[in-house]
């Protein structure tokens, strides 16, 4: 994926023209981020003055370990409270809205460590994400004809989710008996069943091998190519070069560089935050990792 | 030494009322801890409520003996939201914490002088379950095949009892195989994930902890009704931890698993009773053990069953072995 252009492809192509500078406005954001900010006692984790993230793109966030992405995705996510701060997800209001409500609205997240059911089979995995379930209510749980026609369709969609991430031979087996890649998978088809509209993937290539982070990139750009909108954290230089129409790199908790992936590689503040000011990054032909994922991981 | 009779002790212990009883609240805790991962520490203060509601009722108030008994099952609601609306959206321990509390401080306010004139303090209250024992079909005497045999009252709290239990495990069985369990169940395994995916997990562990305490008062109640009296020392923390052996025994976050972790607990507790104390008759154990110890070392034996149980068979009787041996992250 290295060899892909850097440059935004067809799907970016609304952010031609948008210049790179952090906090930049974007044609069509689907996120806005107002002045969002996340203190642990004295130390400024998040502090973002604005960010937009353009509908219909894959954005990556960046930048060195600690720097708040994770935080950022908490955040926003409902799943941390800023100590200040508002943003708005399709125009909606969204601070003080609890996670599972920003979830059903349509913004679905997955976790840096996977967060696999183990005692539930892959199959039931996949069937919990799908919103609006009749027999999720006390009463109509009870008598199944109420709830056994949507869950004839709930299943038919997980099935196909499973066929399409390589997952159908192991439908009924505990998920927890599953690979490190083989959960990153389920997650993503998991996430999939709430309908998101925006995508956030906190580091799903984590602990992948390199065969099945093609498999995984392939999964996220044609999710992209169906008009999903998708956030990535990662730290593999490759992946984030490769599949991005946008970059926002992150350091000590600021947002200090948005551009396109060719933009990002001759970023003076991204050179610095990554390597200090006296370093330079190679060439874009042989592009490194510079952050080593050295956060604890999700092995297989 | 008649080992027959022993023996019919054992058994008529278990299926006598008790084990009955012990497992409707086992099926409640079963609810909570087993399919929600809920660390309920206090299921003995639903029993509780369960039975002075029937009591308190009945016996203060007048009421009829059924009204009582939705008392009962209303003050379980009560309590299950008092000690979920704190403590749900916190972390596991909380509730396990505030659940052992409630329990100890129920059972002191019940005890209470300032509550005498409702529960009777410490002297409890008796005689209002009258009826109860007015519908039994069964004509006074013993029922039963050799040395098992029950009489007409005891008969009757049985087969209410079971009729119960089959119930209660078939609606718990109902909810659990549903989406509505299915929720649950991924509450246990990782309440983040659940919230992703757009589950509002505090309402379903606000929904099991009601549903789980309601069956214990249904048990709370039937205890009430089975010895015609309460008494708030019978409901001491102890209790819930044999609920929870009952659980264990039987296996976790499986229908059945109350059911015969109840039966065989009580076989154990009944049977070596009757065992020990015609040993201890007979002159087994000379000057070692008398009487007097037999009560405390049938749960010494109870202790020990379990202790193998957990090197031998770590999920239960029924408990599927599979399933501890995943990784669950």
């Amino acid at each position: 994926m290295s060899a892909e252009p850097a440059a935004p492809g067809p799907a970016g192509a609304g952010l031609a023209g948008v210049r790179p500078e952090p906090g930049v406005a974007k044609p069509d954001p689907i996120l806005v981020v107002d002045g969002v900010a996340r203190y642990f006692g004295g130390l400024r984790a998040v502090d973002v003055d604005h960010l937009e993230v353009q509908r219909g793109t894959i954005t990556s966030l960046i930048g060195p370990n600690g720097a708040g992405k994770s935080t950022f995705f908490n955040l926003v996510t409902g799943f941390d409270k800023p100590n200040q701060g508002r943003w708005t997800f399709e125009g909606q209001q969204l601070a003080g809205v609890p996670a599972y409500r920003i979830a059903r609205r349509g913004m679905v997240r997955t976790f840096q460590l996977t967060k696999t059911l183990g005692r539930l089979t892959t199959i039931e995995n996949v069937k919990l994400g799908a919103t609006g379930q009749r027999g999720e209510h006390f009463l109509p749980a009870i008598f199944r004809p109420s709830w056994a026609h949507q869950e004839r369709e709930i299943e038919a969609r997980a099935d196909e989710l499973l066929e399409r991430f390589n997952l159908a031979h192991m439908r009924n087996e505990f998920a927890g008996t599953m690979s490190g890649g083989q959960r990153k998978l389920l997650e993503m088809a998991r996430a999939l069943m709430v309908h998101p509209r925006l995508l956030m993937l906190d580091e799903p290539m984590a602990g992948v091998n390199p065969a099945l982070t093609q498999s995984l990139l392939g999964h996220i750009t044609a999710l992209r190519d169906d008009g999903m909108t998708i956030i990535l954290v990662e730290h593999d230089m490759d992946v984030v070069m490769g599949v991005s129409d946008w970059v926002a790199c992150f350091a000590e908790g600021r947002l200090i560089a948005e551009g396109t992936p060719r933009d990002i590689r001759a970023n003076k503040a991204v050179i610095d935050a990554y390597l200090g000011s006296s370093r330079a990054l190679p060439e874009e032909t042989a592009p490194v990792d510079p952050a080593q994922p050295d956060e604890v991981e999700d092995t297989p | 030494m008649d080992f027959l009779s022993i023996l019919g002790n054992g058994v008529r212990g278990m299926f006598g009322p008790e084990a009955a009883i012990y497992a409707i609240a086992a099926i409640g805790l079963n609810v909570h801890f087993g399919y929600t991962g809920l660390l309920n520490f206090g299921q003995v203060a639903f029993m509780l409520v369960g039975a002075y509601g029937v009591a308190v009722s009945v016996a203060t108030f007048g009421w009829s003996l059924w009204v009582g008994v939705l008392v009962g099952l209303g003050c379980a609601v009560v309590l299950a939201l008092i000690l979920g609306i704190p403590t749900l959206r916190l972390r596991g321990d909380y509730l396990a914490i505030a659940t052992i509390a409630a329990g100890e401080i129920l059972r002191y306010f019940y005890r209470s002088a300032y509550a005498e004139p409702l529960t009777g303090g410490v002297y409890g209250l008796r005689q209002f379950a009258d009826p109860f024992f007015e519908l039994n079909p069964f004509p006074p005497g013993r029922y039963g095949i050799g040395p098992i045999d029950f009489d007409s009252r005891s008969l009757w709290v049985m087969t209410v009892g079971w009729i119960l239990v089959v119930l209660i495990s078939l609606l718990v069985f109902l909810l659990v195989r549903s989406p509505w369990g299915r929720v649950l169940r991924a509450v246990r395994e990782d309440e983040l994930a659940a919230r992703s995916l757009g589950k509002n997990v505090y309402s379903f562990k606000m929904q099991s902890l009601v549903l789980g305490g309601v069956i214990g008062a249904v048990g709370g109640a039937l205890l009430a009704i089975n010895v015609q009296s309460v008494q708030p020392d019978s409901y001491n923390p102890v209790t819930t931890f044999y609920l929870y052996a009952i659980l264990i025994l039987g296996g976790a976050g499986t229908i059945f698993g109350p059911i015969i972790g109840s039966i065989i607990f009580w076989f154990i507790v009944t049977f070596f009773d009757a065992f020990l104390r015609s040993a201890v008759g007979a002159g087994w154990f000379g000057d070692l053990i008398d009487g007097a110890d037999v009560g405390a070392i049938r749960f010494v034996l109870v202790g020990l069953g379990l202790m193998l149980l957990m090197a031998f068979r770590p999920a239960g009787i029924l408990g599927d072995p599979k399933e501890l041996r995943l990784d669950v992250r």
